[in-house]
């Protein structure tokens, strides 16, 4: 549920780093912990976020959720079809339904994440 | 001041649900069931087959003896002196101001007996206040002791009709009937907070269990599913069926919340009347109505609902409909811009979407 080669914030977001670039998704507990995705609102390319900025919403059924940047920098894509398929988000949360991808303006800021076996012990430690 | 932490009330079927996966949550003091499979999956089994709902949380309250009529007629907008025996009504337990302490299902059980069926978490709020403004009459809090099922669904009364003797056909929208259910006692009641035809089903809280399992069993094959307070909430929503706490509560009259058809004039005196007889002269300033959004956005609770550069008013409830795939809510509005077709807007994090008054509810079955 928890890919090797992704690196993880507290607040559920995974990042796959891709050479300079930093793909942004949510992680298997955060789409389970939502329910189904009806809405997904994502910044446009251009913008720069910081790193645990909230970049974006996606919202469920009963409940709407700010996703926070693992990592900051230049939004050089977002998924456009999140917007006629939130849904993906359930679906495919490391696959189909990434959110974004930033240019890293600091890949140290990497190190202040977690690895699978970090944030397994985190979930664990919350009680999930 | 502090206040100990109340833990969490379960119902008998606590285990069942987790059994079934469910995902549980916090509600108005009880530890229930929000979804199973998915709320969208489960609203749709109600408007396509059958869904099964634990509501045993609901307070139930019965009015006994020569005083009850009159009780429940100063008590409640509607009037109860219409009820036949095993009839039902819909209607509002009223403050002075005439504005909700809660709203109830008032059943006519034998001459001198009444049911009353309260929200879970106003069930110590409204019996303190019957006591305070009756006389008269004995009022029983049964809820400690009473369990509530409701089946939903265009396969409802097929799935149930399975399990038990009593001519379900014969019981008609707002009627109830006594009868065995699997073998159990229970008081069958065709009424429901889904918009769809169906059945709550009370019977003593020790016998929930079996009667659940024996619905499950029997309802399977027909599509029944658990259906959680997530899909509740959207099949309320989608027939505007008013939540308390939301879209009325002790602020709002019984006018303003657009539910007249419940308070009866001719009936003589009832708590809050004065304050509605007044109202009604003046005319109501706001009213709840339903819109639905034209632009990308999710109304939620509390949203402000804006005409230009003014608020004209708040959204109060608001989720996406799983049937009409599009986004819906109930709110009140200023009474000039209450017209069903007038172009509004919902501020959705600070940015207005575009969204009209529609006529309600949103979605009616075919009958």
């Amino acid at each position: 549920m928890y890919p090797a080669d992704l690196k993880y914030s507290k607040e559920h977001e995974w990042v796959k780093v891709e050479g300079t670039r930093g793909r942004i998704g949510l992680t298997h507990h955060a789409q389970h912990a939502l329910g189904d995705v009806v809405f997904a609102e994502v910044p446009k390319v251009g913008r720069t976020v910081k790193q645990m900025e909230a970049f974006g919403v996606v919202e469920s059924v009963k409940a709407v959720s700010d996703v926070y940047a693992p990592v900051g920098g230049a939004v050089v894509e977002v998924n456009a079809a999140l917007e006629s398929s939130p849904e993906l988000i359930n679906k495919d949360c490391y696959g189909a339904g990434w959110i974004i991808v930033v240019e890293m303006a600091n890949p140290k800021e990497l190190d202040a994440l977690m690895d699978v076996k970090a944030y397994e012990a985190f979930l664990a430690s919350e009680g999930h | 001041m502090s206040f100990p932490e109340q833990p969490l009330k379960q119902t008998p079927l606590n285990a069942a649900h987790r059994a079934l996966g469910a995902k549980m949550v916090p509600f108005g003091g009880w530890d229930m069931p929000v979804q199973y499979r998915g709320i969208l999956e489960e609203h749709r089994a109600v408007r396509s087959q059958a869904g099964l709902f634990d509501v045993c949380h609901m307070g139930e309250v019965e009015f006994r003896g020569a005083g009850a009529m009159p009780a429940l007629q100063r008590l409640t907008s509607n009037d109860v002196s219409r009820l036949q025996i095993g009839q039902i009504q819909y209607a509002a337990l009223t403050t002075g101001a005439g504005t909700f302490v809660d709203d109830l299902t008032v059943y006519r059980l034998a001459d001198d007996r009444y049911l009353t069926t309260l929200n879970a978490s106003n069930i110590e709020k409204d019996v303190r206040w019957m006591r305070e403004h009756s006389k008269g009459v004995e009022i029983v809090d049964l809820s400690e002791e009473t369990g509530l099922v409701a089946i939903q669904g265009p396969r409802a009364v097929e799935i149930l009709q399975k399990l038990t003797p009593v001519n379900l056909a014969g019981i008609s929208y707002y009627w109830c009937a006594r009868g065995t259910v699997a073998g159990e006692e229970a008081l069958l009641s065709r009424t429901g907070y889904t918009g769809e035809d169906g059945f709550e089903i009370y019977l003593p809280l020790q016998r929930v269990v079996g009667l659940w399992n024996a619905l499950l069993e029997a309802g399977t094959p027909a599509g029944l599913v658990p259906c959680g307070l997530g899909a509740r909430d959207t099949l309320r929503l989608e027939a505007k069926m008013a939540l308390y706490g939301n879209d009325i509560d002790d602020q709002h009259t019984v006018l303003e919340a657009d539910l007249g058809w419940i308070v009866k004039w001719q009936k003589g005196e009832f708590i809050g009347r004065e304050a509605l007889v007044r109202q009604k002269a003046d005319g109501i300033k706001r009213k709840l109505v339903g819109f639905e959004m034209v632009g990308r956005g999710i109304a939620r609770p509390h949203y402000p609902i804006v005409k230009g550069t003014a608020r004209i008013g708040d959204v109060t409830s608001g989720a996406p409909s799983p049937w009409l795939n599009k986004n819906i809510g109930l709110g009140y509005v200023a009474i000039e811009h209450a017209a069903v077709g007038t172009e509004i807007a919902v501020l959705v994090r600070d940015q207005p979407v575009a969204a009209r008054i529609v006529q309600t509810p949103f979605y009616k079955r075919a009958r």
